[in-house]
């Protein structure tokens, strides 16, 4: 058996998206910029694109900047409110403790260039808890970015709750969306968003696509300076067979999101249910308040990366938030964020399933993980020192 | 290409001398719980020749193959030539490991001299 369960890293490509992406390499190689017909129509389709993105997201289409996928995305949000807020007098950020690296390596850049950084904890269940964050505004605060769903642990933020408070005190909200986008339902008029990011091939889309969102009124500030694309923000011949693909991407997705999230869900639920049978295990993160397509579990007494190689030779695609897997001394910062300590951490597993995973798939998976974490306690001394007593175990 | 060597797998999938020994001459344990790799090698020894070794190993799967290579190198050893073991030797002789993983390798280093440590403080003892 094959099961790709790794779908928070990347997503296969709808076949819809193949198609419209070498519609676009076949029937549309013209330079928006150009003037005659070929390239007023690939401009057209550009446009039509941008549209249907922004309708997704509730968003009008001058909103949107197409860029190279989620880490520009966010590494533009961050810089617009950064320089923006100077410009104020404000040097003070708020995010939280377990964004993706693409904010937080961007927030000690702006730490070195004298901003002040405050990262919300996340507590045991992964969410951020709003008294919290309404603290932690001050007067000199020109950006809250917390993301809206973490991609390790699939909890899910109360990303309506916090854009309202931002709101309210004026301060600019940004969420990294990128595992939220055509998995959960966004309206950036609704939940009072300012900026937003998203990356195509988290959606079944291509890789090296996204889209910032910015609300009208942002003066966003250029990563890539050249030529006037994007409306002079994001210069460079646009990405055309890319975005017509993640446009096609994200329809499809929003359009059959209700009902894949209803089918994942139960699927979730089901592999945690299983997964919980092993004992001194402990699943990461809320149970309930994550994505449908999460399950991250921590196993006592083993390393991730021999759970992950294992599973592979059983056909299982997953991944690990352990040391050795990443080439990193620490484990993951998201799972210390929630309180595991680090030889728990290391011991963790993450599976991301698709839509189409079935209940016998979800079966295998669970045998085989109770298998592999079974064999591989079989050697481990730390295993051995839990079972006779000689250390106290971490998880029940 | 693969991030690991076949031979890397091979011990990987295939540990050997995986387990305990009773009464053992020399046990070592290292290793260091933020990187998450901890090795525990138990020798037999008889007039100073390496008769059996067993291991136990938390960690990744070049920890693990890591030890699995090493109990092979040193089985059947004097004790003097096994002190000589290095992270080096252990690391060719699964065809090369990833840079960022030579420090498995070094845990196994670091075991197996622990290990013959504690047999030589033993036998002062006896
Ligand atoms: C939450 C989050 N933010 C940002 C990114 C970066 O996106 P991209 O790979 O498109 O740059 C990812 C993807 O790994 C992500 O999961
Ligand atoms: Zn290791």
């Amino acid at each position: 058996m094959q099961i790709y369960a790794d779908n928070a890293a990347t997503t296969k490509m709808s076949e819809a998206a193949m198609e419209a992406m070498t519609d676009g390499m076949k029937n549309w190689f013209g330079n928006p910029s150009s003037l005659y017909t070929i390239g007023q129509k690939a401009k057209e389709k550009l446009e039509e694109a941008r549209e249907e993105i922004a309708a997704v997201i509730n968003a009008s289409p001058r909103e949107i900047i197409f860029t190279s996928g989620g880490s520009e995305a966010d590494n533009q949000a961050l810089l617009t409110a950064a320089i923006n807020g100077k410009k104020q007098g404000k040097t003070h950020i708020i995010s939280s403790a377990f964004e993706h690296h693409a904010i937080l390596h961007t927030l000690k850049k702006l730490k070195k260039n004298g901003f002040e950084i405050t990262l919300l904890p996340v507590h045991e269940n992964g969410i951020v808890r709003l008294d919290e964050l309404e603290q932690a505004i001050r007067e000199d605060t020109c950006l809250v970015t917390i993301m809206t769903a973490n991609n390790e642990i699939g909890t899910i933020q109360p990303v309506a709750e916090i854009g309202e408070i931002c709101r309210r005190h004026g301060v600019l909200f940004h969420t990294d969306a990128v595992q939220a986008v055509g998995h959960l339902p966004i309206d950036v008029q609704a939940q009072h968003i300012d900026m937003l990011s998203a990356s195509a091939h988290k959606f079944h889309g291509p890789k090296g696509v996204g889209f910032l969102y910015a609300r009208k009124g942002i003066i966003l500030q250029n990563l890539i300076e050249g030529g006037a694309q994007e409306r002079g923000k994001r210069a460079g011949t646009e990405n055309l067979p890319g975005i017509l693909a993640m446009a096609v991407a994200l329809k499809e997705a929003a359009a059959h999101m209700t009902q894949n999230n209803a089918h994942m869900t139960e699927i979730r639920d089901y592999l945690i249910k299983g997964l919980s049978e092993i004992p001194h295990s402990a699943l990461n993160g809320d149970a309930k308040q994550r994505l449908a397509g999460n399950v991250n579990f921590s196993f006592e007494g083993i390393e991730g990366e021999g759970i992950l190689l294992l599973l592979d030779q059983k056909g299982i695609s997953a991944s690990s938030g352990s040391a050795c897997t990443s080439g990193a001394l620490d484990p993951s910062h998201v799972l210390l964020a929630i309180g595991r300590i680090h030889d728990v951490a290391h011991g963790s597993l993450r599976l991301s399933i698709g839509e189409d995973i079935t209940k016998e798939e979800a079966d295998y998976v669970i045998a085989s993980v109770k298998e592999v974490v079974a064999h591989l306690r079989s050697f481990s001394p730390v295993w051995r020192d839990l079972t006779e007593g000689k250390k106290d175990f971490i998880l029940k | 290409m693969a991030l690991y060597s076949d031979k890397v797998m091979d011990h990987f999938l295939q540990p050997r001398n995986l387990g305990t020994i009773e009464n053992a001459d020399g046990v070592g344990e290292v290793g260091n719980a933020k990187c998450g790799d901890i090795m525990k090698m138990y020798l037999k020894i008889d007039d100073d020749i390496i008769t059996d070794v067993k291991f136990e190993t938390f960690g990744c799967a070049s920890a693990i193959a890591s030890s699995s290579m090493a109990t092979e190198l040193i089985k059947g050893q004097r004790v003097e030539d096994a002190m000589q073991l290095t992270n080096k030797a252990v690391a060719e002789a699964l065809d090369g490991l990833p840079a960022y993983k030579m420090h498995c390798s070094v845990l196994a280093e670091e075991a197996i001299q622990a290990a013959l440590e504690d047999y030589h403080n033993k036998m002062e003892q006896k």
